[in-house]
């Protein structure tokens, strides 16, 4: 059997929007920045797409800027902010410690060029509370930053508290609502966001297209054109456009269904994993993702325990160091505070409402197996349970 | 091209050696959990040659391959040969690792060379402190 439950790397593309892709591809290979009738057909069509994502999102069709993907949308949001900060002498941002790389790394950049970054702590639970923020906020603050949920433990973050907070405070606030967009209902003005990105594969859409929506004005970071009233340039991906149109609009209907089939598998999937001895969830288990499940086992390593996964059939994902061609394993674990030694022994299952019941079993029947298999070959695993190491979990 | 060699991916699903000599004449454990890999190898040694060996291994795909690899490399053969076994020669047997898991061959090596320290020292023999290069971990690791 073969089971995808990676849907936070990538979900698999709607049949819809892979049909949609390929026929704006062949009609509408005009460019929308023609002045001819073949290019006006695809400017028109850029901006029944523009309208429609603003519709789903809350936000004015004005304030959606197409880019290449969450991280370009990310990028763009932080480097705007900074810069208009630094005209005004502001160089303080805030953000959380486990937020993604996209985000990060940018941060990391800006640290170099002066700015002073405070990232706070998210606690065990995986999710930092709004008064962290405005307690971390300063008049020299000018940007907060933090993900609506996150990428590896699927936890869900206070934002529209977040966003009130920054909102009386008149300081920026963006959401990285990569893995948000398109599973949960969002909003951008319910939210008290200035700026969000999001992502089309996260939800069924075509990788290489996302957005990044700004109620502020942003200046690019790729420059050329006019494209997107100047914020981004270069030619229109429109086939991704429209297809990952065409995902949100599936997605945002399917919602509330989909929601509770994939809840109902996701909280047997947890159930039955935490019968595993010496494991445990990671993140808060009420205010998480409904598609997410996110284990620490203790005793192994992540990467042979996917591995052995793919061997059966389970495609997973794990935030071991060896996953990721670093030493250390995930940033996300270590600031929930999971031990080095038992972080790298991670596992992470996404699911989609393609999942099935009968995986959600098999699942169960191969994973503990696999664990097994890897712990009877562990002297890590012969140190617990001689009692010549401590058990963490 | 896949992440691993169709030969590491034979040594990861289908480990050679694996498990524990009760009554070893050596026993050498490399790495720290901290790192993500630690390797403990078991041999049995009789006028000189290494009868057999055995691992446990903590760690990814390519240390499991590594430590069986190096395991077969070594049965059998003299302790001098096991000595001399270099970390180059076990990625050799596997057809290549990638750049950030030669560590894992690297980790195999020092094992063994510490297994075969411990009998060394449990026998009270005399042998070239050179060989016995420093063994441990010597990366640094972020927020400790």
């Amino acid at each position: 059997m073969n089971v995808y439950a990676d849907n936070a790397a990538t979900a698999k593309m709607r049949p819809a929007a892979l049909r949609t892709y390929a026929e704006t591809a062949e009609k509408y290979f005009g460019n929308p920045s023609s002045l001819h009738s073949d290019g006006q057909r695809a400017a028109e069509e850029l901006s029944r797409c523009r309208a429609k994502t603003a519709e789903l999102l809350g936000c004015s069709p004005r304030e959606i800027i197409f880019t290449s993907g969450g991280s370009e949308a990310d990028n763009q949001a932080i480097v705007a902010a900074a810069i208009a900060g630094e005209k005004k002498g502001k160089k303080h941002i805030v953000s959380t410690a486990f937020e993604h790389h996209a985000v990060l790394h940018v941060l990391d950049r800006l640290k170099e060029r002066g700015f002073e970054i405070t990232l706070l702590p998210v606690g065990e639970r995986g999710i930092v509370r709004a008064e962290q923020v405005r307690n971390a906020v300063r008049d020299d603050t000018c940007l907060v930053t933090v993900m609506f949920a996150n990428n590896e433990i699927g936890t869900i973050q206070p934002v529209a508290e977040i966003g009130a907070v920054c909102r009386e405070k008149k300081i920026p606030f963006h959401t990285d609502a990569v893995q948000a967009v398109g599973h949960v209902p969002v909003d951008v003005n319910a939210l008290n966001a200035d700026m969000l990105s999001l992502s089309a594969h996260k939800f069924g859409g075509p990788r290489g297209v996302g957005a990044l929506v700004s109620k502020l004005p942003v200046r690019p970071l790729i420059e050329g054109g006019a494209q997107e009233r100047g914020r981004r340039a270069g030619t229109e991906n429109l086939p991704a456009i429209v297809a990952m149109t065409t995902a949100l609009e599936l997605s945002v209907a399917e919602m509330t269904e989909a929601d509770a089939k994939i809840r109902a598998m996701r909280d047997k999937l947890i159930a039955g994993l935490k019968a595993v001895p010496h494991c445990a969830l990671n993140g808060d288990e009420k205010s998480r993702l409904s598609g997410n499940v996110s284990f620490c086992f203790e005793g192994i390593e992540g990467e042979s325990l996917l591995l052995l996964l793919d061997e059966a059939g389970i495609r997973a994902s794990s935030g071991s160091a060896c996953t990721s061609g670093s030493l250390d394993p995930s940033h996300v674990l270590l600031a929930i505070g999971r031990p080095h030694e038992v972080a790298h022994g991670s596992l992470r299952l996404t699911l989609s409402a393609d999942n099935t019941q009968e995986e959600i079993d098999y699942m169960l029947k191969e994973i503990p197996r696999v664990v097994q298999y890897l712990r009877d070959m562990s002297p890590v695993w012969r140190d617990l349970q001689s009692g010549k190491r401590n058990y963490v979990l | 091209m896949a992440l691993y060699s169709e030969k590491v991916m034979d040594h990861f699903k289908n480990p050679r050696n694996v498990g524990v000599i009760e009554d070893a004449d050596g026993v050498g454990e490399v790495g720290n959990a901290k790192c993500g890999d630690i390797m403990k190898i078991y041999i049995k040694v009789k006028d000189g040659i290494v009868t057999d060996a055995k691992f446990e291994t903590f760690g990814c795909g390519s240390a499991i391959a590594s430590s069986s690899m190096a395991t077969e490399m070594i049965k059998g053969h003299p302790l001098t040969e096991a000595l001399s076994l270099t970390n180059k020669a076990v990625v050799e047997a596997l057809d290549g690792l990638p750049a950030h898991k030669i560590h894992c061959s690297v980790l195999a090596e020092e094992a063994i060379k510490s297994a075969i320290l411990d009998y060394y020292t449990r026998n009270n023999l005399p042998y070239d402190e050179s060989v016995f290069k420093k063994i441990g971990c010597a990366h640094e690791h972020d927020g400790e």
